[in-house]
């Protein structure tokens, strides 16, 4: 707590007693360490009891969290609650969902009842959100534990956790090093394994990059497969909520729980959502078609990232996919194109937070208008990244530089699809490095803001075309993870998992273990 | 300067007319009567306490997002429609971006360059003559709270202590009606909205009350010299929009007012500021709000949080096939059926009785003429004095049909037919239980009545023989008189004719 003097953190003492439960079989290891669809399986034969499961998470969460800082709350009594109704279920034999039992981290930009919602900012401090978020909702109807909520880049702005207003979380593979970001308390509370699941957002890369700087397998589904509302909106056209697990099939169990139609958000789209879950389970990629994008390596690629990509692409090959180079000539607008859409749209979405009907309200002293108080509220409430988004996109939407830059972003963003769709004619998948580097030392570019935007490089152009994306880790480079790019054509998720399942069984395999495992101890 | 220029030194309104022509376009803003909103499901009614009728929505808490409202965009479709508009196959919301406390967003959903209809026009009419005044657009969007500034003398925010906002109007749908500058006069400006407003009744669609604030209208004002003949007309001039005119009156008085103010500024020598302002209904006249030259720019950008609106050749098709008969084509069918000048139309209309009248005749009415005068003259007074519209009156056009009836059957005088209304206002049933509860009907001739003329005769020699002599407009005092004594439960022509007849000069 220390190294946390701002911190909103209210971590209450694990309980050590309570009912009697069996200890059999899985419960008798570390049942933090097991994979999700092991604690359920576990949990559905009277193994476990999801009791055991969320005090066992609860414990690793009081051990290791004041090192790494993934979360911003956490609910023991609340998920204590939860997992013990979902045992009084089991027991009474009532039919639960697969994940049932399962903890999970929710990233602190999900309005969630009963628990604060911050959004990283010192703006949101303390405010309690009065409805769930749909994804929120679907979590609870799988009988899914919600630890609580973790640590972000202030409004999903950043690529490092630093820009939280209640201090960095740090990468469980060396704690001087940043987890990724925006995403960085989810990635960093499941490599930690401090939970087996967590959600994340991703608006430019916040679920991929992370995932791939902790070692973990991240997914941004479709844009509208899952439901935005009660997500705190970044940029409304770019957000999409999505898995961080330690396996693919994890994420596909998670991904089948959010993903889905809801009237609330009129963006999602009603279309069923594709087998995941089987298509992880899958294992045989011979015969698909793989391109590999030229755009998306060279000059700023770390040599380690390269050589890690190319061993799995050889991987890859070996499994009977069939590897072609691919040209995406408009990636290279990518980065500009989303730093004008993005902010624009942030610098309206963030209008709100005025101190008028909830969050923070600094200046009233009953002289200053109301004008003055939000200026005054906002000018203390939001952490500098965030200032400079919303001038940035209040600056592209006005009057008379809209078309200059806010339009001819959105037509670099249709170059961008037309570049998929052409590859997509020759490929069934893409394939890149996530990130041009592994984790880098907290502080590095804090001060190098365009530096920093580099990490999203790869990432962007899905979440401009809307297709989804998976990052999932291929190895090491100097005892730091690498992460995999998957991109597939929208709606088709399945095949994201497909590749990923295949890639990741060859790779375990071959290494004889899960990479985390290589992970130092905390 | 431009704000001071009291009343009683403007030039005469028809000097300025002659050398000005005014220019004058109007925005009317309607609320749709949609039992929810536009983009959550929240009640819409009025006057409900504040702050009952919210939700994470219409709130614009923190991850809530709008889904539109199929009622709103039907109505909307309607107005459009009715107003001989293209329905666009595709168009987007866009977000007007401004920071102010009624806005929860701090910003509205509103619709920018692409909005739903286009291109129509109305049709008004003034004296006797037809304008066509243009629309350009007819676009949807969401309605702001209302603040309500407390601790001041004028309820204005200039003084006031606080302000407390209620949110309840906050996300009612909206649609925002834009003409053309084609409105030359301030009658015109007039009429336009009152025909706008009986078309937007008769869809449906909005309850358009002014006073409640369901129908607003802002007027943009401009003045340019008339050419002189043969001369081509002059560019428009600049122009100003005053706000939320809240009655037809005002509408006209401020229109009025602005064409006169603007031509002393003009006379002078002197520029007009493009900005808004507000119409004092008290005084008559119209005063500075911000300038549009200071404006803030709205940064509209296309709702990213809404997918476009793209409505179906049938969808639309359907609508237009389903529009009511419309205030112009019921007036031409008033007149031609039931034999109506347009002038009881519009007395009746104004009266608020025309559907009444027109449901009295369809429920059997004596003729249209009985029907309309007894709803405008008797039964809108009554409404009047107990201060409810004549639709609410406990009295239906059934009532009335059968009271006319009873009149021309000669079962009822017109002074017996007012007592039945009492009864039947009184809530004593139908006209004929308040005839038999009352005892109201004429009495026939069951010897009361001779032996009343017989007294009535006997009584006034005089009178007698004149009609004798032939003076048969002599009578009317017998009939009186028998009137009398009959209790007024008699049929003044009938008691005549038996008088006339017991004279022996029938």
């Amino acid at each position: 707590m220390t190294d946390h003097p701002t911190s909103p953190v209210s971590r209450p003492a694990v309980p050590t007693t309570g009912a009697a439960v069996p200890t059999a079989g899985a419960a008798q290891g570390d049942v933090t360490r097991l994979t999700a669809a092991a604690t359920a399986a576990a949990i559905a034969a009277g193994e476990l009891s999801a009791v055991e499961a969320t005090r066992a998470a609860l414990e690793r969460i009081a051990k290791v969290d004041d090192t790494v800082h993934a979360f911003l709350h956490v609910d023991a009594e609340g998920a204590l609650a939860a997992a013990g109704r979902i045992d009084q279920r089991r027991a009474a034999g009532e039919p639960l969902g697969p994940l049932a039992g399962v903890p999970l981290a929710l990233k602190d930009v999900l309005a969630t009842r009963g628990m604060p919602t911050t959004c990283g900012s010192r703006i949101l401090e303390g405010w309690q959100a009065p409805y769930d978020a749909t994804v929120v909702t679907r979590l609870r109807a799988a009988d899914v534990v919600l630890l609580g909520k973790v640590n972000m880049d202030e409004f999903a702005m950043g690529s490092s956790t630093e820009n939280s207003a209640y201090g960095p979380t740090r990468n469980p593979w060396d704690t001087t090093r940043i987890p990724g970001g925006s995403s960085g308390g989810s990635a960093a509370a499941v490599a930690a394994f401090e939970a087996p699941l967590a959600i994340g957002t991703d608006t430019g890369g916040s679920i991929r990059q992370p995932a791939a700087v902790c070692g973990l397998v991240g997914v941004k589904p479709t844009y509208g497969a899952v439901s935005r509302y009660g997500l705190v909106a970044f940029s409304s056209s770019l957000d999409q909520a999505g898995p961080l697990a330690r396996t693919v099939t994890d994420a596909a169990l998670l991904h089948a729980a959010i993903a889905g139609h809801d009237p609330l958000d009129s963006t999602s789209v009603d279309v069923p959502v594709p087998s995941v879950v089987a298509a992880a389970a899958r294992r045989d990629v011979r015969g698909v078609r793989v391109g590999v994008v030229r755009e998306l390596s060279g000059e700023g690629y770390d040599p380690g990232v390269q050589a890690a990509f190319a061993a799995a692409v050889d991987t890859l090959t070996d499994l009977g996919a069939e590897i072609v180079e691919v040209s995406c000539p408009h990636f290279t607008y990518a980065m500009p194109a989303y730093y004008l859409i993005a902010p624009s749209e942030c610098s309206s979405n963030l209008a709100r937070f005025d101190a008028m009907r909830f969050g923070l309200r600094i200046g009233d002293d009953g002289q200053a208008g109301a004008e003055e108080v939000m200026s005054r509220t906002r000018e203390a409430g939001f952490g500098p990244e965030v200032k400079r988004r919303i001038i940035l996109g209040t600056y592209a939407l006005s009057s008379g530089y809209y078309d200059a830059y806010y339009g001819q972003a959105q037509k670099v963003r249709t170059l961008i699809s037309r570049d998929f769709a052409a590859a997509y004619e020759q490929v069934d998948v893409l394939i890149s490095p996530t990130t041009p580097t592994p984790a880098f030392p907290i502080g590095a570019k804090v001060d190098d803001p365009v530096a920093m935007y580099l990490s999203d490089l790869c990432t962007i152009p899905s979440n401009l075309a809307g297709g989804p994306a998976m990052s999932l880790p291929v190895g090491l480079t100097d005892g730091l993870p690498v992460g995999l790019q998957i991109m597939a054509p929208t709606f088709a998720d399945d095949r994201l998992y497909l590749v990923g399942g295949a890639l990741e069984a060859a790779l375990d395999d071959r290494r004889g273990h899960p990479l985390l495992d290589e992970a130092p101890a905390l | 300067m431009s704000t001071a220029a009291p009343a009683s030194a403007l030039p005469s309104y028809d000097d300025v007319i002659a050398r000005y022509e005014p220019v004058i376009g109007l925005e009317t803003h309607v609320e749709l009567g949609t039992v929810s909103k536009m983009f959550c499901g929240c009640a819409t009614a009025f006057g409900a306490e504040p702050n009952t009728q919210v939700c994470p929505v219409c709130l614009g808490l923190p991850g809530s997002l709008p889904v539109v409202n199929e009622a709103a965009v039907r109505f909307a479709v309607l107005i459009g429609l009715a107003l001989h508009c293209d329905i666009a196959p595709w168009c987007r919301f866009a977000r007007k971006n401004y920071f102010y406390p009624d806005m929860p967003k701090n910003f509205q959903i509103s619709q920018y360059d692409e909005p739903l209809c286009t291109d129509g026009y109305l049709d008004v009419e003034v004296d006797g003559e037809i304008h066509r005044v243009g629309i350009t657009r007819v676009h949807m969007e969401e309605d702001t709270g209302k603040s309500l500034h407390v601790g001041g003398s004028t309820g204005r925010i200039h003084g006031a202590t606080h302000s407390l906002v209620d949110y309840n109007r906050a996300g009612i749908p909206l649609v925002e009606i834009v003409t053309e500058p084609d409105v030359r006069s301030p009658e015109v400006a007039r009429a336009y909205v009152d025909e706008l407003r009986e078309l937007i009744r008769a869809l449906g669609v909005s309850d358009v009350r002014m006073e409640q604030g369901s129908l607003r209208c802002d007027a943009n004002v401009s003045l340019r010299r008339r050419p002189a003949p043969g001369e081509p007309d002059a560019p428009f001039g600049t122009r100003t929009e005053t706000k939320n005119l809240n009655s037809l009156r005002s509408v006209e008085r401020a229109v009025r007012y602005e064409i006169s103010r603007q031509s002393v500024l003009l006379d002078d020598g002197e520029r007009i500021i493009q900005e808004t302002r507000h119409f004092d209904e008290s005084v008559g006249r119209t005063s500075s709000g911000r300038s549009k030259e200071e404006a803030t720019d709205y940064r509209y950008f296309p709702e990213p949080d809404l997918t476009p609106l793209a409505l179906s050749a049938e969808y639309v098709d359907e609508l237009r096939a389903s529009l009511p008969e419309l205030p112009a084509a019921r007036r031409v069918r008033l007149i031609a059926e039931h034999g109506y000048s347009a002038r009881d139309l519009v007395d009746m209309r104004n009266a608020g009785v025309l559907d009444l009248v027109e449901q009295t005749v369809a429920a059997g009415a004596a003729n249209p003429v009985a029907a309309r005068k007894w709803w405008l003259n008797e039964l809108a007074r009554r409404a009047a004095d107990a201060a409810v519209a004549p639709a609410d009156l406990v009295i239906t056009p059934a009532d009335v049909a059968r009271i006319t009836v009873l009149i021309a059957g000669g079962e009822l005088t017109d002074a017996l037919a007012r007592k039945v209304i009492d009864g039947v206002l009184a809530g004593e049933g139908t006209p004929d239980e308040v005839v038999s509860g009352r005892g109201l009907a004429i009495v026939a001739d069951d010897g009361a009545l001779t032996a009343a003329v017989d007294a009535a005769i006997a009584g006034a020699p005089d009178i007698a023989e004149k009609v004798r002599g032939g003076k048969l407009n002599a009578v009317g005092p017998l009939v009186g008189a028998v009137m009398k004594a009959m209790k007024g439960q008699a049929d003044p022509a009938g008691i005549r004719a038996l008088l006339l007849e017991r004279l022996g000069v029938s």
